[in-house]
């Protein structure tokens, strides 16, 4: 579904992607993990071209994404993109968040756009909230309505850049609840994360990442109790650490 | 005849020119010029704003051209152009306050476009990012997410920019359209003996104008940011 | 009449008129500017000073500058002013060159006060710690200005001052409503004398616009080799 071949990208000097390949399969839940700074948002936001790349190719469903030309319009429609700082539009209600893009895009018509919205927002446990604004929602709650916006673009991939990041900790919770419940229904979802928990839950494959490279690919099990690189091992030591110091 | 004579005698004047009698005149038609200049100028600035900041550049260019060679120029060369070179070209030549009005538009719209793209810079990048990722094109990000947005942080701006196009129609004067500026002198050829206190009170007149509008524009500024303290994401937001 | 006559620009009466109306825009440009600076900084500290009385004329002074347009303000100092003159500095005036003089000081009075705010505006930029931190090591109010915010203060406050140069130079055209026979003047003067404005006026808007280029670039430069620091 998700074809890297040898993907490079700089910034100005930095080598922010170095020759990158990876598969990701269709219902495939992958799991994108590294310490700061290693690529792991930039890999990511090359998928729906929010950042372009300088040598090599990404394939959505056999299209190269980064060929001039492209209807790049269309093709972001397809691919649901969740924020680390949930950008909900401040300005529209919740409901009015998840219809804005299927109505202006013609998705069906603004009856349907409005029902599938509110059917969406009812999955992530939020229809009563439906004409709230984003100031009157908690963090937990607007990242939420950001998933069921992203959702309401019927898109064949979910991509999550660090989406709990920016929460207090008490409503990390709900927010993986959400995504878990997503990939136990099939979509096809990568999600760059710290959060090891979600990782081991519903991850088919871990990808580890420094420096701008792929390191270690395998399985959450696999990953987490027998790490072969020593970069991964030093970060999962690192991690174990901070989070036994609470 | 002594001060106070003066202005009996003239206070109507200097509020409304000859009018009725004549062309509006006087702080009436300071007043009015400066409005209708930069409620015109709105659409053409937003225009050319959006266009500094629009991804084509075919049509970037031409604009940022324009809108530098524009802010480069006094506002008396504008003026002096639309009043002396544009009526032999055309063949018409346009009334003062026409004029007048053209020149304040252009010239508004340049400064305007640079206080939208300014607005519309400020908005944080993962508005536009969150729009352009659920597929919206361009104009539409900017139609139904950017600019409602950015145009409420702008009014303070714009509250300024009304208060720099009320000065700027002072220039009037020197194509001899009566504003204010404009009767005060006549005024003072007429009274010859208070120069002094007849300037002041063109001063005076200004200062109330500008400086309340000014206090206006703090507290809209005030105001927006007291209100964008409830639209950051606060994780104490009650359910 | 051929459309575009260089000629009179070139040689002639009409150059030299034009000529000498660009040399005291600049040189009303330069005067204004190296007389508004310090008084700028003055008034500005002023405004930051410790004492209310101070404060308070500062700003009644800048607000009586900024909202009042800079025609009115000729207007007073051109025809208002001189009459509160004693008789013999009356004369002296109208012996030297009057206009200049007026334009001169209605536009670094005018400017003063938006420099003034554009340092304030540095000064605050620069964090108070720095303040507090010279105060604590014993310096007095003025030394700490002058030898620890100040200093930091002027990267912020370059590129705005750069900003209003810029108007300046746009705003000494002006100064032809009272006379100043500055650029502007000279070039209506010819226009009326020869009837070709576009000859005239293009003079003008180049002389204007290549200075304009001049001071932007400057800005730009300043903006490259000193880039605002992260503080």
């Amino acid at each position: 579904m998700i074809r890297f071949d040898n993907v490079n990208k700089w910034y100005g000097q930095y080598h922010a992607l170095v020759s990158v390949s990876e598969t990701i399969t269709k219902a495939e839940v992958v799991v994108v993990c590294g310490p700061s700074g290693s690529g792991k948002s930039t890999l990511i936001r090359t998928i729906n071209r929010l950042e372009p790349i300088d040598s090599g190719h990404i394939f959505l469903e056999g299209e190269d994404v980064h060929r001039r030309g492209l209807d790049i319009n269309a093709f972001r429609s397809h691919i649901g993109f969740v924020f680390q700082q949930f950008n909900l539009f401040p300005h529209l209600s919740a409901l009015e968040n998840c219809t804005i893009a299927p109505v202006r895009l013609k998705r069906g018509t603004k009856q349907e756009a409005r029902d599938r919205a509110l059917a969406l927002l009812d999955r992530v446990g939020l229809a009563h909230k439906a004409n709230a604004l984003p100031s009157e929602l908690s963090g937990g709650q607007q990242q939420r309505v950001a998933i069921a916006r992203a959702l309401a673009m019927q898109p064949p991939v979910m991509l999550f850049d660090e989406p709990t990041s920016a929460l207090d900790p008490e409503m990390v919770g709900e927010v993986l609840q959400v995504m878990k419940s997503l990939a136990r229904d099939g979509m096809t979802m990568v999600v760059v994360t710290h959060e090891m928990g979600f990782a081991r839950e519903v991850a088919d494959r871990v990808l580890f990442m420094d420096h701008g490279e792929i390191l270690e690919r395998s399985t959450p099990e696999a990953f987490f109790n027998r790490p072969e690189h020593p970069r991964a091992q030093q970060f999962l030591s690192d991690i174990r650490v901070s989070s036994t110091s609470i | 005849m002594t001060f106070t004579e003066v202005i009996r005698s003239y206070w109507l004047y200097f509020l409304v020119g000859r009018f009725p009698q004549g062309p509006l005149g006087g702080l009436a038609l300071t007043l009015v010029l400066a409005s209708l200049g930069l409620l015109l100028a709105l659409p053409f600035g937003l225009l050319l704003g959006l266009t500094r900041v629009s991804p084509w550049r075919w049509l970037r260019w031409p604009v940022t051209t324009l809108v530098f060679v524009v802010r480069g120029t006094p506002l008396l060369m504008v003026i002096f152009w639309a009043y002396f070179f544009l009526p032999s070209v055309t063949g018409v030549q346009t009334s003062q306050f026409s004029t007048m009005l053209m020149a304040l538009v252009l010239f508004d719209s340049c400064y305007l476009a640079e206080i939208v793209r300014a607005g519309i810079k400020g908005l944080p990048r993962g508005q536009t990012e969150s729009a352009r990722s659920l597929g919206l094109p361009w104009f539409a990000t900017m139609r139904l997410v950017v600019l409602p947005q950015a145009l409420r942080h702008m009014l303070p701006s714009l509250v300024n920019q009304f208060i720099s196009t009320i000065k700027e129609t002072s220039l009037g004067y020197i194509i001899g359209l009566g504003e204010v500026s404009f009767v005060a002198t006549q005024i003072n050829t007429q009274v010859f003996i208070y120069p002094t206190s007849i300037y002041l009170i063109l001063g005076l007149t200004y200062f109330v104008l500008c400086f309340s509008l000014s206090r206006f524009a703090f507290w809209l500024e005030r105001r927006l940011a007291s209100q964008g303290g409830r639209n950051t994401t606060s994780a104490l937001a009650t359910l | 009449m051929p459309p575009f006559d260089l000629s009179i620009l070139l040689s002639g009466p009409y150059q030299t008129m034009l000529l000498a109306g660009l040399r005291l825009s600049l040189t009303l440009l330069a005067a204004t500017f190296v007389l508004a600076l310090p008084l700028g900084i003055l008034i500005a500290l002023a405004r930051l000073s410790p004492f209310a009385l101070l404060r308070g004329l500062a700003s009644i002074f800048i607000e009586s500058q900024r909202n009042v347009p800079l025609l009115a303000h000729l207007l007073f100092w051109y025809f208002g002013a001189p009459e509160l003159l004693p008789n013999a500095a009356k004369q002296w005036l109208y012996a030297h060159d009057v206009e200049t003089i007026a334009a001169a000081v209605a536009i670094t009075l005018y400017y003063s006060a938006f420099m003034s705010e554009d340092v304030r505006s540095g000064v605050r930029a620069v964090p108070t710690v720095q303040f507090e931190a010279a105060r604590a090591l014993g310096l007095p109010w003025l030394a700490s200005m002058r030898l620890v915010v100040l200093p930091q203060a002027i990267r912020v406050t370059v590129p705005p001052l750069l900003s209003q140069t810029l108007n300046i130079w746009k705003d000494t055209s002006i100064a032809t409503v009272i006379g100043t026979a500055e650029l502007m003047y000279q070039a209506a003067k010819v226009e009326s004398a020869t009837f070709r404005s576009v000859e005239a006026f293009t003079f003008a808007t180049v002389s204007y616009l290549l200075v304009s280029l001049l001071i932007t670039a400057l800005a730009s430069g300043y903006h490259h080799r000193f880039p605002p620091r992260a503080l």
